[in-house]
């Protein structure tokens, strides 16, 4: 972080970041002919809300260029690490985050190194034999705690950890990122009844309602709508806000937990910061350049962006 | 044959007295899998899920991670088939200390095809950093915590409920990878598991006075399988080894023993006793291990054929067949 960047304010922080994010991995998208763009122009506020307003976290204990893959875990293998450690220390008083939609991890590299958590060229490990920066983000890779590339586990497995928490006492929240089309999976709903049951309130959930999946508009796919009233009927707290303010995003993690699960929907534009991704549309899962031609006009965008941010 | 009642429910109770960091979960089975008197005596160590086997997978995951140690308490059946790509990812790739107590292993149970585990220890033995467990008699179900607790990973136990018989000597617990040698001989190697141990002792005494010396081994550990006593028994044996198990033949003991035996290089003969590639369906254990071929005369008839001499044994001759009932004090229902 510049210096100029500590006398904004958060939520100018929160922009910057989030341009930013958008900017590198569109850098990265276009260097390795493909990317989560979609992703990272959706999420791209809210993750920087978390790091830089929602989390109270520790700083990173983890090593600023992620060391290489130390093998999966198992009885014999002593070196196995998961990539918690970018996200600060345990501590009772802390918080804890789990990325659900693991695709998006490369929207959370992105958010690590422009929060000052990891180094830039970490992400050049990105999807390379031998490294934690995996395409899909395992436990093991930056700012990853438990593995939930397989969708709609990853809740579940936070739940774990903060009933393990709440019976130790500890006051840190949990913090759970997902994807909207998680709530196409039956075992989401399965954990919202079992928050719900147990008053699990410092659990918060903030949900990128993107409204796109890997077959296309959800809408098409398979509609989720409407998510407020269906979550708010299984006894979350629910709040529906727009996923791109960064003021909105932040408002109710601030509120006293009342025994409901809280739950944010961030309400995004798959496009936003990159009005060129809509000639996608339907398809937006993933960005590779059909041609020539459409990579220079990304290449122009990117050029764009870099001027704007005096890169 | 001493029998006893509700042996797991008294069991995990006074063993996790003094070990705070064991949980239990449920899913809506508590009392059918003998998790009640846990309930009702740490209440806050107690998590019901009701009807939600993939959440209460992934949520055992998080909290073994946080030093907890959950025992998964549910029907086998709803654990591996219902849950699989939970316990794939969030228990068994991290490689986390959780205990799935899987009960009705097999045919135990008159619920049919939905209720009966059949495939469950080929499913598990593909999961790397699984273990499996398999108890067959009361002195098992008390020992098993034990054996279970000191593996550093998740196990899978494939647990006996309501009225059991005491088979092995209560001073001789399970032991971890170590199966349990009931007879010495050397004509048979013959290789038990669960609830077909007993029904195979039905019929070694008998087949031992009419000259057939039989080498019995109860296998309690099913992966890892690297006792060293399998391959001794298999090689000591003069026709072949015979495995016995309420199981597919396809992936469970059967196919272990036969992995051993081929790697070694042990050009033996092995005939593979258990539920023959089909669904089972809903009827009594007796009716079902007569039909399936899991039952004494079966064992008796894959003896004969091994030594190539008809016994003359008939079913009046075997141990007698120990009669459970459906209803029972011992069950929670029917089941």
């Amino acid at each position: 972080m510049s210096t100029q960047a500590r006398s904004l304010t958060w939520q100018d922080e929160v922009r910057r970041v989030a341009r930013r994010v958008r900017m590198r991995v569109l850098e990265h998208t276009l260097n390795n002919n493909g990317g989560y763009m979609s992703q990272a122009c959706s999420s791209a506020e809210t993750l920087a809300a978390l790091y830089l307003k929602i989390m109270n976290l520790g700083p990173s204990e983890a090593p600023m260029v992620p060391p290489p893959f130390p093998g999966v875990p198992g009885p014999g293998n002593t070196n196995y690490f998961t990539g918690a450690a970018y996200n600060g220390p345990r501590a009772p008083h802390l918080d804890r985050f789990y990325l659900s939609p693991a695709h998006y991890a490369l929207v959370l590299y992105a958010t690590l190194i422009e929060v000052g958590r990891m180094a830039p060229e970490g992400l050049a490990q990105f999807n390379q034999d031998g490294s934690t920066v995996e395409m899909i983000g395992a436990e093991h890779s930056p700012g990853m705690e438990v593995t939930t590339g397989s969708l709609g586990q990853g809740l579940s497995q936070a739940i774990g950890v903060a009933v393990a928490r709440r019976m130790r006492g500890e006051t840190g929240r949990t913090w759970v990122y997902m994807s909207d089309g998680e709530f196409q999976e039956g075992q989401t709903w399965e954990a919202m009844q079992f928050l719900s049951f147990y008053k699990l309130d410092r659990v918060g959930i903030y949900v990128d309602v993107n409204g796109q999946q890997c077959d296309g508009a959800m809408e098409s796919v398979m509609p989720i709508e409407p998510l407020k009233a269906r979550l708010e009927a299984f006894g979350a707290r629910v709040f529906q806000v727009d996923g791109h303010d960064p003021e909105a995003l932040a408002a109710p993690a601030a509120l006293e937990p009342d025994g409901r699960p809280l739950v944010v929907l961030a309400y995004t534009d798959p496009c936003r910061g990159l009005d060129l991704l809509r000639r996608n549309a339907p398809k937006l899962h993933y960005l590779r350049f059909k041609s020539p031609e459409e990579r220079q006009l990304y290449e122009g965008e990117l050029r764009k962006m870099q001027a704007e941010e005096g890169v | 044959m001493e029998l006893l009642k509700r042996v797991h429910a008294h069991n995990i109770v006074a063993w996790a007295k003094d070990r705070p960091e064991v949980v239990v979960l449920s899913a809506d089975l508590t009392s059918s899998s003998e998790a009640d008197l846990f309930r009702d005596t740490y209440p806050d160590r107690f998590f019901s899920f009701g009807l939600s086997e993939q959440n209460m997978l992934s949520v055992a995951g998080g909290m073994a991670r946080e030093g907890l140690t959950p025992f998964v308490h549910t029907f086998a059946v709803f654990i591996y088939r219902r849950a699989y790509d939970q316990i794939a990812m969030s228990v068994a790739y991290p490689n986390l200390r959780v205990r799935m107590i899987g009960f009705l292993p097999g045919i135990l149970t008159p619920g049919g095809a939905t209720h009966q585990a059949i495939e469950d220890i080929a499913v598990m033995r593909a999961l790397p950093n699984m273990t499996i467990l398999e108890t067959g008699d009361a002195t098992d179900v008390e020992s098993v915590l034990d054996v279970a607790q000191a593996v550093d990973g998740p196990v899978y136990v494939r647990m006996l409920r309501g009225e059991i018989p005491r088979l092995f000597d209560a001073s001789e617990p399970m032991r971890f990878n170590r199966a349990r040698i009931l007879s010495r001989g050397t004509d048979i190697a013959l290789l038990t598991s669960g609830i077909c141990t007993e029904e195979a002792m039905r019929a070694t005494s008998v087949l031992k006075a009419r000259g057939v010396s039989i080498q019995h081994l109860h296998v309690t550990t099913l992966k890892p399988f690297t006792d060293p006593a399998v391959l001794e028994a298999a090689a000591g044996a003069k026709y072949g080894v015979i495995t016995m198990e309420n199981h597919s033949v396809i992936g469970g003991l059967g196919t272990a023993v036969a992995e051993v035996m081929v790697e070694a290089g042990l050009g033996k003969r092995l005939v593979r006793i258990g539920i023959p590639d089909v669904f089972a369906h809903g009827a009594s254990r007796q009716y079902l291990m007569k039909e399936l071929g899991l039952d004494a005369m079966a064992l008796v008839r894959k003896v004969e054929q091994m030594v190539g001499q008809a016994l003359g044994i008939t079913e009046e001759d075997l141990a007698a067949v120990r009669l459970t009932a459906v209803h029972s004090d011992a069950k929670a229902e029917a089941l």
